[in-house]
């Protein structure tokens, strides 16, 4: 276990390392956007003095490693600034939003990796059969949709013609938790249909890859029935590359959100990241890349070490 | 061997065709064989690659690899027609009543899972016995095939236990349910020739013990006349001649299987090193050298030896003696932590990356596998061809020449092998253009990693025939890196045995073939099977069951 634990702190360390060179190319990506900050708070009605008085206020006017090296202080304790819109502070206006992203990211993800990998699996054993057609067929068209567009065919089928579901997803704190599942049902829905079909080929792929193995025509010259031969001999050695694509996913669901939390209108991270741009309140914009990055990062971390943790020659080293 | 009536008649394999299916055709790959096994008898299969040994072994489970089809012919299988049965059924005999011990035993067991939960798979599947009398039942055969720690070594991973264990293993995991029939494909050509004594001892006695039926598929001649009553002789699927074991060994009538006996007979004169006054300096020089990979156990324990110009040496060991780490230290691309390597008396940078040019040219490699150490998607011409570009900076015309040379000298028609790719060659071919290429840096000094051992004897001999000319009209030096003791007979002029790392003897090779020898190197020797079908049980009654193998190299 100590080789793991070794491998666990190098990748930690390297992960950290990766976020520190993105943290500099989102603040030189912001700083190359157009535009003076001051003129988009102020409005274009600001004379030069209060202008000038703003830039000296957010610390314009310092050199921008100077910046970067103040923003970069603030950022590693929590403190992102503050919002130049709302003058509220950027962590009170992107905790609530972010722990509603996670929220919707996890309804779906729970609906859509154990649908993936069963459906993966089950076609996996009847390879080459109408069933794996057709599932591929399904799939293959939902991950081809837009989501949007998705998104607006579920609100037509499921809310307006059966209004089974609400079209909008506006979720409030006090909320109980049947109400929020129920509200946020539909976006879920189309998160998944999205990542399902991802998910699945890849345990489809994973699985028939080992098919040739050696130790897989042992298992059928043993008699072993052929859903047991993919369950417990090869499903327990495609992990790693299940694993990879799971984390690659669940990554997708808290950041590749932003259309589908548009369509429903609901309040979470990337709808505060569009109109953050839009607005240009950039300490916002910073803090909501960063975030996701740091997202990123740490799911490709944990399957990482998840591919690790399969591995019987590393678990049970000699 | 039991009585021979129709009623102990256990297999029947009557004109059983087998087709494979390539370049969208389906292409004969078995043309009509008979076989007839009885109970508790085990028949020798053997052949070269290609001759539809283990596609029969596995038809007579009723069983074909994805892209084959049994064809024609009956398979009979205790009175039952395996190939009419349909696949549910026949699913129930597999690992019931006909078990497979596959040729490696590492990539066979599922390294997800322990040992013993694969041995007990199929008698609790079956319900032929409860989880704990099947765990009972393999600690038992465990120990009847003298594994150490019978009643532990279960609970490891394949990847915790060595190669001749797992294949010991494998054959008490075919043993679970006691099954009147064992298929044995190969079950020791992947191993050492120490370990693959104790292997087929055990196996032996197994067989024995519980009156099962086998059939042993192999390409070493000597290793099937310790195993089996009755042996029969393939030949691209079909069936040259069938015999018991004595008449075949002392008296085989068709001229194939003569050829294949006689395969071990190429001898080439041995060279003796220059005198010390002639005042000639070694090719090479290995001068006390270590070496380990990252920080990990020293891998070479102060190795030396030296090899003069249009001499052989043969290092010899099993695998993990550090045999081809030297190779590796000789060619740069591992520097070794202590010592030096001298090339005509000049001392060589320990890494290539600072080598010159013109040392780099001086030592080439072949290597065991031409399958991958051949690109398959380059041209044989520009295999070929980059070499002589890179070192001797030909090119257009004088480039062509030189390849078709190359050619010529490894006996390839150049007009009809130029412009091909390596999949379209045989495996013999695929391993003269890996010479070929190792030839056009013009080098004096090459390196052979086990080059024959992936090959048939047949094959394997011409490849050694090849060697040796060229040894002879380009005065090339090689060190020959090989476990196979007869290839050292035949080409060796020295001979170095290693052992974990380290130099236990080494000499000419006459000197090392007559005894008195190094402990080590007489465990090597005499392990080597004999075509003497009394070989394994003489030697196990001079070493005793318990003092083989690994056990005797201690």
């Amino acid at each position: 276990m100590g080789d793991v634990l070794a491998i666990v702190a190098k990748r930690l360390g390297l992960g950290l390392f990766t976020l520190l060179i993105i943290s500099v190319l989102i603040f030189i990506a912001v700083e190359l956007l157009p535009g003076d900050i001051a003129q988009a708070v102020l409005g274009q009605q600001a004379t030069e003095s209060t202008l000038a008085a703003k830039r000296a206020e957010l610390g314009l006017n310092d050199p921008a490693p100077v910046r970067y090296f103040n923003w970069l202080k603030g950022a590693v304790v929590g403190d992102f600034g503050k919002s130049l819109v709302s003058s509220e502070s950027v962590t009170d206006a992107i905790t609530p939003r972010f722990k509603n992203t996670l929220f919707l990211a996890l309804f779906a993800a729970v609906i859509a990796v154990p649908i993936a990998i069963t459906l993966g699996v089950l076609v996996a054993l009847f390879r080459n059969t109408l069933f794996d057609r057709v599932a591929n067929v399904l799939t293959l068209t939902s991950i081809s949709c837009p989501e949007f567009f998705l998104g607006y065919i579920l609100i037509l089928y499921l809310s307006v013609q059966t209004g089974w579901f609400p079209s909008i997803a506006k979720v409030s704190p006090d909320m109980s938790l049947f109400d929020r599942l129920h509200r946020t049902f539909l976006p879920a829905l189309t998160l998944v249909l999205i990542v399902v079909a991802h998910m699945m080929r890849m345990t489809r792929a994973a699985i028939i890859n080992l098919l040739a193995s050696p130790y897989i025509e042992m298992a059928r010259l043993k008699g072993t029935p052929a859903w047991k031969v993919i369950v417990k001999h090869a499903l327990p050695n495609s992990w790693a590359p299940i694993i990879n694509v799971v984390a690659l996913n669940l990554a997708f669901l808290i950041t590749g959100v932003v259309l589908v939390e548009v369509v429903f209108v609901y309040p979470g991270i990337g709808q505060l990241l569009v109109d953050s741009v839009s607005k240009r309140d950039f300490p916002i914009v910073q803090a909501c890349c960063l975030i996701f990055a740091a997202t990123f990062i740490l799911l490709n971390l944990a399957a990482d070490i998840g591919s690790i943790l399969t591995n019987p020659r590393l678990r049970h080293p000699k | 061997m039991s009585t021979e009536n129709e009623n102990d008649l256990l297999l029947k394999i009557r004109d059983l065709k087998i087709e494979g299916y390539s370049d969208e055709e389906w292409v004969g790959i078995v043309h009509g064989i008979d076989l007839d096994l009885h109970r508790g008898e085990v028949l020798g299969l053997i052949g070269e690659s290609g001759a539809g040994k283990s596609t029969i072994g596995l038809a007579a489970m009723g069983f074909t690899r994805d892209g084959c089809r049994i064809s024609g012919g009956s398979v009979q299988f205790d009175g039952m027609e395996l190939t009419s049965k349909p696949k549910s059924e026949l699913r129930k005999l597999r690992g019931s009543r006909i078990a497979y011990v596959a040729q490696s035993a590492a990539a066979s067991f599922n390294p997800a899972h322990k040992l013993i939960d694969q041995h007990t798979e199929s008698p609790v599947h079956y319900n032929i016995k409860s989880l704990s009398e099947s765990q009972a039942d393999a600690m038992e055969l465990y120990e009847k095939l003298r594994l150490p720690n019978p009643k532990e070594i279960g609970f490891r991973y394949p990847h915790q236990v060595s190669g001749g264990q797992l294949q010991r293993a494998m054959t008490a995991m075919a043993m679970a349910c006691r099954p009147d029939l064992i298929i044995f494909d190969e079950p020791t050509t992947a191993l050492d020739v120490t370990t693959q004594i104790e292997v087929l001892a055990a196996i032996r006695d197994i067989v024995e013990q519980f009156n099962t039926a086998a059939i042993y598929i192999t390409h070493d001649l000597a290793v099937v006349a310790q195993m089996a009553d009755r042996i029969k002789v393939l030949l691209k699927g079909n069936e040259v001649e069938e015999a018991d074991t004595a008449t075949m060994l002392s008296a085989p009538k068709e001229d194939y299987t003569k050829s294949l006996w006689a395969v071990r007979s190429f001898r080439r004169p041995e060279k003796q090193r220059p005198t010390a006054d002639s005042g000639e300096i070694p090719v090479v020089s290995v001068d006390g050298i270590d070496a380990a990979y990252g920080k990990g156990l020293k891998v070479l324990d102060d190795v030396s030896f030296d090899i003069y110009a249009g001499m052989t040496v043969a290092v010899v060991g099993e695998s993990g003696s550090g045999k081809s780490t030297t190779a590796r230290c000789i060619t740069g691309l591992l520097p070794p932590s202590k010592g030096v390597i001298r090339f005509n008396g000049e001392e060589l940078p320990p890494s290539y990356k600072k080598r010159t040019t013109d040392q780099l040219r001086q030592a080439q490699m072949i290597y065991q596998m031409a399958d991958t150490a051949l690109n398959p998607r380059i041209k044989i011409c520009d295999i070929i061809g980059r070499p002589a570009q890179f070192y001797s900076g030909l090119d257009g015309a004088k480039l062509k020449t030189r390849v078709e040379e190359l050619l010529d000298l490894i006996e390839l028609e150049p007009a009809q092998y130029y412009n091909r790719y390596p999949p379209e060659l045989s495996g013999g071919q695929k391993q003269r253009i890996g010479i070929a290429r190792a030839l056009a840096a013009e080098p004096s000094f090459i390196i052979c990693d086990e080059v024959t051992s992936a090959l048939d004897q047949l094959v394997a001999e011409g490849i050694l025939r090849l060697l040796d000319r060229l040894q002879n009209t380009l005065g090339l030096a090689y060190m020959f890196i090989t476990h196979d003791l007869a290839t050292v007979r035949s080409i060796a002029d020295e001979v170095v045995v290693m052992k974990e790392g380290r130099v236990v003897e080494q000499g000419p090779k006459t000197e090392m073939f007559t005894p008195p020898h190094h402990a080590y190197t007489d465990l090597l020797l005499s392990s080597v099977p004999e075509m003497d079908p009394d070989w394994l049980t003489q030697l196990l009654e001079q070493r005793g069951v318990d003092n083989i193998g690994e056990a005797a190299g201690n």
